[in-house]
């Protein structure tokens, strides 16, 4: 039983802003946007607190920008927005791809496009956090359906922007967002977290900022130190300045899909409910996945054969976790609140897509237990 | 030559055109640095996209060559993180005054404690010479060739609406006010602007007639005057140097270290 | 005060775009352009050293070194 006093009742914002805390998180800037406004109010309230800085910046262009910025003098960095301010954030998202800076962008999703439904829930940005900024780019995507969940996707959004010298997109959804429930704070140090890898080439030595480990891992130099280097969004040789090589701009490419294409299973994060047996399994993430596991597990007390494979990362695409989850059963049902953007990414997992289903509310109404029933009614042929 | 040990040398001869202003803005900028013997590892010089932005690559210091027109952005996220780094953000007029604006306006109301620099060509010179915000009417560029209609920005005025503290102008002809001044906004506790107008003979001096960078160097002589000069009054059409606002006023980082004490303070 | 006098003057040839600032603005007209449209000093016993070619050069390309140190710009 966990002390009262590590026990909160809480909405997710505020999980991920624990989360966020536990990680070590040391300055946000942000500009405010429903449904994810809480996170930065939170925040300018309990970073002060503890030495780190927050700042609300200009517009979210900017505080995408401050972030990056804040990064490289050797902080911890976060900024918190949803579907509006993620489109603005996109180009200062890829520099941070191209510049290999650890930075974690929360996005409470909400209906799109423009400016849409502000105060319901969707989750039409899967495909953004892909593809949003422009050119080829690999990206790490995590989601979390439970308070719980929220805060240790936050701390291994964290844990994951620092191992792999990346962006980590954090997309929550606007019932997870909102909604309160129970949540028990980790001890110290129960969660693992992993800090920022500094060089350690001494003073005087060339130190090469892009220049990868063995173990494909860049240690950084914090501005104001002793190593002098340059960070550019352009393409760059392994200190840091611009260079057209097609050499280098081939090795560069490669180098940033590769070090998250090839730790696919090392980022994956998933849960599986029942999947040992299961004839039918339904693939969902975030809020959406309790009302799936809700209607899994009341087939389940009628005898049928359901399971549940909930997506934690979204991105990198576990195709291989997908498959093996998916290969054996007679139909897959994927729910999520958008036109099917992981529904696509699951058909592509499976040799016999023809068995995948879309079960979907695209009208900011959370898709509840019924609907998912009514749908699985129409699949099976036997009317609404 | 002292100035050497702030430039990264492999790079020279750099990528300007011959005769292009922005090179002796580095010039002047490396020597201010250089006179108030500032360590090059406590200084971070921020830029955006164009020519003017390319300064950073020349100079030995931390370097964050960024995206078009948010410097200023990427700036304070540095400064606010690290208050004892030394911020330098060299921007041009479009960078910093078109696609860059609303940066530039609200560092200043914050009144960060960074340099903002503009190199101020009147033209976009990286993309081949259109027209900037910078550039006024009656002007000539590839996306005006029937001339400009576009009113430019008055930059010292608008620094000094937005909350700038320290505020000046100066020319790539008068270089040793150029260094004095440039000396005097990184010193200044305070979000400082220097508008530096600076010569394109590439494109702004070719599309209007104005001659070669000397010639184009002579007309900033010329049609410049020290600020207060009675030679203003008898021709408005002058346009004003110097250092038209220095004043202390709350510093945004020192400001947020209260915040943190009072923080602290409250803490339940 | 007395004046600094010239001690070096230096032209990095490879740095030099032959933009001609430094002729075009020399008091004493040291500086011409030579054959390959480099600037180099031709009557460097003119030279009052006051070091503005150095100052204004966009390719800082000029080095002027004076007897004077505290000169020094």
């Amino acid at each position: 039983m966990p002390s009262n006093e590590h026990v909160r009742f809480i909405q997710g914002n505020e999980a991920c802003v624990e989360g966020a805390l536990y990680a070590g998180v040391e300055f946000f800037a942000g500009y405010p946007i429903t449904p994810s406004s809480e996170i930065m109010e939170h925040l300018a309230r309990r970073l002060p607190r503890r030495g780190g800085k927050f700042i609300q910046m200009e517009d979210e262009i900017a505080s995408m920008c401050a972030i990056i910025g804040a990064s490289l003098t050797g902080r911890k960095v976060l900024t918190a927005t949803s579907g509006p301010g993620f489109s603005l954030m996109q180009e200062a998202l890829g520099y941070a791809v191209m510049a290999e800076i650890p930075c974690v962008i929360v996005n409470v999703q909400r209906g799109g496009p423009s400016t849409g439904l502000p105060t319901q829930i969707s989750q039409g940005d899967v495909n953004q956090a892909r593809w949003g900024t422009h050119g080829d780019h690999a990206i790490i995507a995590l989601t979390a359906s439970n308070h719980q969940d929220v805060f240790a996707m936050t701390v291994e959004a964290f844990n994951m922007a620092e191992t792999y010298r990346t962006p980590v997109v954090l997309l929550f959804d606007e019932v997870v967002g909102h909604m309160r429930e129970r949540m028990v704070l980790p001890e110290p140090g129960q969660i693992p977290l992993v800090e920022r890898l500094r060089t350690s080439v001494p003073e005087g030595v060339d130190y090469h900022p892009y220049l990868p480990r063995e173990d494909g891992r860049l240690p950084m130099s914090d501005f104001g130190g002793v190593h002098r280097y340059n960070v550019t969004g352009l393409y760059h040789d392994m200190w840091g300045f611009p260079s057209d090589n097609p050499k280098v701009v081939h090795g560069l490419i490669r180098h940033l899909v590769d070090k998250i294409e090839n730790n696919v299973d090392s980022i994956a994060r998933y849960k599986a409910y029942y999947l040992e047996d299961a004839r039918t399994v339904m693939v969902s993430y975030g809020a959406t996945a309790r009302s799936a596991l809700h209607v899994v597990e009341s087939q389940r007390r009628k005898g049928q054969k359901f399971g549940l494979l909930e997506l934690q990362t979204l991105w990198p695409f576990p195709y291989d976790i997908v498959g093996e989850a998916c290969g054996r059963a007679k139909q897959v049902l994927v729910v999520e609140m958008n036109m099917g953007h992981i529904c696509a990414e699951v058909k592509r997992a499976l040799t016999n897509a023809g068995n995948v289903f879309l079960i979907n509310r695209l009208d900011g109404v959370f898709i509840s237990p019924t609907d998912i029933r009514q749908a699985l009614r129409l699949i099976a042929g036997r009317g609404v | 030559m002292t100035i050497r040990k702030y430039l990264r040398e492999r790079f020279f001869p750099h990528m300007w055109c011959p005769g292009c202003g922005h090179g002796t803005v580095l010039n002047a900028l490396v020597r201010a640095i250089e006179t108030m013997g500032m360590s090059r590892n406590e200084i971070v010089m921020v830029s955006g996209i164009g020519c003017s932005s390319r300064i950073t690559g020349y100079v030995d210091v931390h370097t964050l060559h960024t995206l078009h027109g948010r410097a200023l952005a990427f700036a304070t996220g540095v400064k606010l993180s690290k208050p004892e780094l030394n911020v330098i953000v060299p921007m041009g007029d479009g960078d910093a005054l078109a696609i860059g604006g609303n940066h530039f306006i609200h560092a200043a109301r914050r009144n960060i404690a960074i340099t903002a620099l503009v190199m101020n060509n009147r033209i976009y010179g990286m993309t081949g010479g259109q027209y900037s915000p910078l550039s006024g009417c009656d002007v000539m560029a590839a996306t005006a060739p029937y001339s400009t209609i576009d009113p430019a920005f008055d930059v010292v005025a608008l620094s000094v609406a937005a909350g700038a503290t320290f505020v000046a102008r100066c020319t790539t002809y008068h270089v040793k006010e150029m260094i004095d001044i440039l000396r005097q906004a990184i010193l200044h506790e305070g979000f400082s602007v220097v508008e530096i107008l600076s010569q394109c003979p590439t494109y702004f001096g070719r599309a209007n007639k104005l001659g070669d960078a000397a010639e184009m160097l002579r007309g900033l002589k010329e049609g410049t005057v020290p600020v207060g000069s009675e030679a203003k009054q008898k021709n408005p059409a002058l346009i004003e140097r110097g250092i038209f606002a220095q004043q202390e006023k709350p510093e945004y980082c020192a400001e947020y270290e209260k915040i943190m004490q009072r923080a602290r303070a409250g803490r339940e | 005060m007395t004046r600094p006098k010239l001690k070096s003057f230096h032209l990095q040839r490879e740095w030099c775009k032959g933009c001609g600032i430094c002729v075009a603005f020399c008091p004493t007209s040291v500086l011409e352009m030579d054959s390959q449209g480099k600037a180099t000093a031709v009557r460097l016993e003119a030279c009052i050293a006051c070091g503005m070619c150095m100052l204004r050069c966009p390719d800082l390309a000029i080095t002027v070194e004076t007897t004077d140190k505290e000169e020094k710009p």
